[in-house]
């Protein structure tokens, strides 16, 4: 077999390892932990009785592995519990929102990416010349603000004092593709800010990093123009870091994602988390960090991968 | 001693105010923290110089009692991040091998799940208060500060400084105190840095979900909390904090620089 | 005037430098230098490092790199001043009237890319030949060359091929599009010594039959005085002198170049046999572990006490893990080491602190053998203190006593080894070796990093310790002129074997076995025509194979 393939081949198996051992401790985390479920969701004031039945129902008196491979078992099948505190079914209360918020997200990436490796190109090109100064600038300043309040910013300008954009992005079924965007675009906006910065910084450290190399040197002595320099020696080299630093910045969107929709009251699975935790409610918690966690994992496996389908020297062995 | 570049200057000048205002808060502040004094987000006024907030007290009061919060659980944070994540990171680059195998790839794995996903999980059944915040945003983000101690170290081990120390027969403690230390030093001091905004941003962020700091207790994502509803009717105070943060972050982050571009570079971040 | 193919007239080169932590500043890199070069000609530019060398080499194709800036005088190739020409015409020019041939092949070459697709496409670009034209010479040229099976070379990728290989391949790709100029920048520096000869005739060889005119860059001088007709001395970003090769390398006219040219020909009477040993290594066997070979097989020397034994090899050769084995850092797997009459643990951490104290180690790289933090007085008073106790004022006069024996004034004593000069350093690390009074001090390739003449100078002052101290040296080195300057006794290592022992003049005498023989005939000597005598032998001893 290829190299290449058993390499990709270990690697998603790693992928795969992480994601259970991941499992496992969001497992532990929400379930060894002190606090006791069954006394945080009905209050001080119960009964003890009714303590022991709402434990028994809920299967905390079994023994913590086997309520893991319980779990476990369900989710497997596509069966995420049902949440405690109204006793939905988890899976289809996520579907809907889970949707909604990859729409988020998508939206943001498609903007987000070609304008940060633009930016990141542009920055590494006038290298230490203004471009580069202004762009190091805005990402020292949107790095250093935090998501939720990039969100008020831009709800204050924006949509109060000049009424360009909703701000709240509500969006229900029905809406055409138009509305739908028209509405998260306020959320979009600072998913972008969030990411653009670091993205950006991250694509001028690998541009550089390429430019500077011997290679494009000889390039450059062959007398080649400036556009076949990049595009035949550098950007074949590139490729492999700067897809890996987007999957990493997308990874970090992802994270962001949940902020933004609680800022402007999204109807996605980022608010849906923060509402169950303080609520509470572990098998939702649960459910959501599995699949966030399983985005995060893949977007880096996505990373590897691509770096070693990308390097010669695996590619064309010896 | 070098010239200070004016960034660095400015940076140390606003981080040291920021400090300042924390340590003596109960000072500085003209009002006490849930001390109501007006009506609900009154204008700037000679009075209350950033106005006053949704029930009613001394904005200005609450930011600088809210900074002393903020502030003091992201230090403490980082302390704990740094003092954990560096003596392991220094442990494994010297033994090496198992332990090395070991401590690595458990965090690989911590690190596998976004911090703030991982934190929310935690929080959803641990008590909130703020030890348990200390604890958990320190733990968490020990890892990255392992990371980085591990490479730094590891980057020194292989020097021949240190192999000549081993030769010599110096003791471990020498050697990682005397030879290793003072070379990984510059690059840790400036991550402190970036890990202590993290810090920031992190507490901010929980508080602001509600799942921080708790009411009445002020800190600046708490704040942003309470007067989020204002925005929509043009009342900036929510912005306030946003403005606190963002320069408290600024002047760390150029005092950072600074202490990284006197040696070598590294990349530093936010992560997940 | 019509065959004047590069004149370059008092050309000033400037660059911008950013030292950490500091405000950048202006340094001058060539301070006026002027050079001729005719159609067809070889010069040889020869100087240390600073000197300028590459400097000038690629502005003769008026390129800098990155905040390297042309500020004054002419740069004429063809009859045209490349200073005044827009980007558009020395594009033009590049990689069809000049090409370059860089130090690191490996680095020079795009790892993403094929061969043959990289060699052809400086003629594809300018339009000098069709893609199956350009093909068909490269192929002619890899086999001029002497690359193995021409035909398909070109469709490997730059890692898989060796790196003499890669340097050849580069030389075919300079030549490609028929130049009429082509710079050489250390082409053979980084090779072997056996691949260097190899290489060196390859490139004599295809300069002569396609006409070319060259610039042969090097800090050799016995390499350049091979390929060239005339050589330009440079020191400092200066001119020092110029003139034919034979010229210079017999009847050099100024001082700088009668150093250069005498360097590496210090002569070390060999020590009378007979003295007991201070180190005995006995079938020592070793290899690293999650490895399934070993590095060292069988291995046997002695070292009498106060002499030197230069173990010498190519990289790869096993010499460097030799000297781990003898520090105790890689134990041996089989095989014994006596020192000083008694048996050494093979591991370190079963060794004596006298064990520690009496063998000491010199290394390569003396960047990086010094803690940078620590100050030269802390850097020779710690074994002070760590083996003898010594404090205080006595440990400070001690470490001026050392510095005074290494030849380095009272000024050194409280600054960091990033103000010392690259000789410096290198003698710091001999005092701190000494300062542990040790009977076997192991030298790992410790001029290797060196210019010529400041080797020559911490060559000279091992000898005169070894003299002093009674100390015995172990010399790792590749370099045949450095064991001839300090060399009591030789080991000739190759994969992993000692192949030749004995007396410097027993080993350096015939006959030799074939690979001892290979090794001394490749290094160059100052002499024109060297180079085919050696090629010749080497033709005739493989015919009467």
């Amino acid at each position: 077999m290829h190299p290449v393939l058993i390499l990709v081949a270990r690697r998603v198996a790693l992928g795969v390892l992480l994601l259970w051992a991941a499992s496992v401790l969001l497992f532990a985390g929400t379930m060894i932990l002190p606090g006791d479920v069954a006394q945080s969701i009905l209050g001080q004031s119960a009964t003890p009785v009714a303590l022991a039945n709402l434990r028994a129902e809920l299967g905390l008196n079994d023994p913590p592995l086997t309520r893991y491979l319980n779990w476990l078992g369900g989710v497997l099948q596509g069966d995420l519990g049902t949440a405690l505190t109204n006793g939905q079914d988890i899976a289809e209360a996520l579907g809907r929102r889970l949707g909604n918020t990859l729409f988020l997200a998508a939206t943001a990436a498609v903007i987000a990416v070609p304008l940060a490796i633009g930016l990141g190109l542009l920055a590494a090109r006038y290298r230490d010349r203004w471009p580069d100064k202004v762009i190091s600038t805005f990402t020292l300043a949107t790095v250093s603000i935090p998501e939720f309040l990039l969100g008020y910013i831009a709800i204050f300008f924006l949509s109060v004092n000049f009424r360009i954009f909703p701000s709240l992005a509500a969006v229900h079924e029905g809406m055409s593709l138009g509305e739908r965007l028209y509405a998260v675009s306020l959320p979009a906006l600072v998913l972008v800010l969030v990411v653009l910065g670091h993205m950006m910084r991250m694509t001028r450290a690998a541009i550089l990093n390429v430019m500077e190399s011997a290679y494009v040197e000889t390039a450059e002595l062959k007398g080649l123009r400036p556009f076949a320099v990049v595009a035949r020696h550098a950007f074949p080299n590139a490729v492999a870091p700067v897809v890996n630093v987007v999957m990493l910045n997308l990874a970090y969107l992802v994270v962001g994602v949940v902020v933004v929709e609680v800022v402007f009251v999204y109807p996605g699975m980022g608010q849906y988390l923060v509402d169950h935790v303080s609520k509470r409610d572990v098998p939702v918690v649960q459910a959501c960090g599995l699949i966030f966690a399983a985005v995060y994992i893949g977007l880096n496996l996505v990373a590897d991968i691509v770096s070693i389908v990308s390097n010669p020297r695996l590619r064309h062995p010896k | 001693m070098r010239r200070l570049p004016p960034a660095a200057l400015i940076g140390l000048v606003f981080t040291g105010l920021y400090f300042f205002g924390a340590i003596f808060a109960g000072l500085i502040a003209p009002y006490g923290m849930a001390e109501v004094v007006g009506d609900r987000w009154e204008p700037w006024s000679a009075a209350h110089p950033l106005g006053t907030d949704s029930i009613g007290r001394d904005l200005l009061s609450r930011m600088i009692w809210g900074g002393q919060t903020t502030i003091f659980v992201a230090t403490a944070a980082t302390l704990l991040s740094f003092t954990l994540g560096s003596v392991l990171g220094f442990v494994a680059a010297v033994r090496g091998g198992f332990v090395d195998q070991l401590l690595s790839r458990f965090v690989d794995l911590i690190m596998s799940i976004p911090s703030l996903i991982f934190a929310l999980a935690v929080l959803s059944v641990t008590p909130v208060t703020v030890p348990v915040l200390i604890l958990v945003m320190g733990l968490l983000d020990s890892t990255r500060v392992f990371r980085l101690a591990r490479a730094v170290a590891v980057d020194v081990t292989v020097m021949d400084f240190v192999e000549a120390a081993k030769l010599r027969g110096e003791r471990t403690g020498w050697i990682i105190f005397r030879e290793i230390l003072p070379n990984a030093l510059s690059p840790l001091i400036a991550e402190m840095g970036l890990r202590f905004i993290f810090m920031v941003l992190f507490i901010s962020t929980l508080s602001f979900l509600g799942l921080g700091v708790q009411p009445p207790l002020a800190d600046w994502g708490g704040i942003v909390k309470e007067n989020r509803e204002g925005i929509v009717w043009g009342v900036p105070a929510a912005l306030v904090p946003a403005f606190a943060i963002a320069t408290l972050a600024i002047s760390v982050n150029l005092v950072a620089d600074w202490i990284l571009n006197r040696t070598s570079s590294l990349k530093g971040g936010r992560g997940g | 005037m019509a065959d004047r193919l590069l004149e370059i007239e008092n050309l000033r080169i400037e660059a911008t430098a950013y030292p950490p932590g500091e405000p950048p500043r202006e340094v001058v890199l060539v301070k006026g230098v002027s050079l001729t070069l005719e159609r067809g000609k070889v010069l040889g530019l020869i100087g240390e490092s600073g000197a300028g060398k590459s400097t000038i080499g690629l502005a003769s194709m008026a390129y800098g790199r990155s905040g390297v800036r042309l500020t004054g005088g002419a740069v004429r190739l063809n009859g045209r001043d490349l200073m005044k020409e827009p980007a558009s015409g020395l594009r033009a020019l590049r990689g069809k009237e000049a090409t370059y041939v860089a130090q690191s092949a490996a680095a020079a070459f795009n790892p993403a890319k094929r061969l043959m697709e990289q060699v052809v496409e400086a003629a594809l670009a300018h339009g000098v030949a069709s893609r199956k034209e350009a093909e068909a010479r490269a192929v002619r040229l890899f086999g001029k060359l002497g690359l193995p099976e021409p035909e398909t070379i070109g469709r490997r990728y730059p890692h898989q091929v060796s790196g003499g290989q890669l340097q050849r391949v580069m030389t075919a790709m300079a030549l490609c599009p028929e130049p009429d100029l082509v710079i050489f920048d250390e082409p053979t520096t980084a090779l072997d010594v056996t691949t260097q000869i190899e290489v060196l005739a390859a490139i004599k060889e295809a300069i002569r039959d396609t006409g070319v005119a060259a610039l042969y860059i090097t800090h050799d001088l016995a390499v350049v005085a091979q390929v060239a007709d005339h050589i330009l001395v440079l020191r400092g970003g200066e001119a020092v002198e110029y003139g034919e090769t034979q010229q210079i390398i017999t009847a050099p006219r100024e001082e700088y170049t009668r150093a250069l040219v005498s360097v590496r020909s210090i002569e070390h009477e060999e020590k009378p046999e007979g003295a007991e040993p201070v180190l005995s290594v006995r079938g020592v066997t070793a290899r690293y572990r999650g490895t399934g070979f070993d590095v060292l097989s069988d291995v046997s020397v002695d070292l009498p006490a106060g002499q030197t034994l230069a173990v010498v090899g190519e990289s790869g050769s096993g010499k460097s893990t030799l000297a781990r084995v003898i520090t105790g850092l890689l134990p041996a797997r089989e095989g014994e080491i006596d020192f000083a009459g008694r048996r050494l643990s093979p591991a370190l951490a079963g060794r004596s602190r006298d064990d520690l104290r009496e063998i000491q180690m010199i290394y390569q790289m003396a960047d990086t053998a010094m803690n940078p933090r620590q100050t030269v007085g802390t850097i020779i008073g710690r074994p002070l203190s760590f083996y003898f106790g010594l404090r205080g004022e006595a440990r400070r006069r001690r470490v001026q006593e050392l510095l005074d024996q290494i030849e380095m004034g009272s000024g050194f004593i409280d600054r960091y080894p990033a103000e010392l000069s690259g000789g410096q350093k290198q003698r710091v690390c001999i005092a701190r070796a000494l300062a542990a009074k040790p009977r076997l001090i192991i030298c790992d390739e410790v001029t290797s990093a060196l210019d010529p003449l400041v080797a020559d100078g911490v060559l000279k002052l091992l000898l005169r310790l070894q003299a002093e101290e009674g100390v015995a040296y172990l010399f790792i080195t590749h370099d045949i002129a450095t064991v001839r300057a300090i060399a009591d006794r030789i080991a000739v290592m190759y994969r992993g074997r000692v192949q030749r022992y004995g007396p410097k003049s027993a080993v350096l005498s015939p006959p030799f076995d074939d690979y001892t023989d290979l090794l001394l005939a490749s290094v160059p000597e100052m002499r024109r025509g060297w180079l085919e005598e050696a090629l010749e032998r080497r033709r005739m001893e493989s015919a009467g194979n």
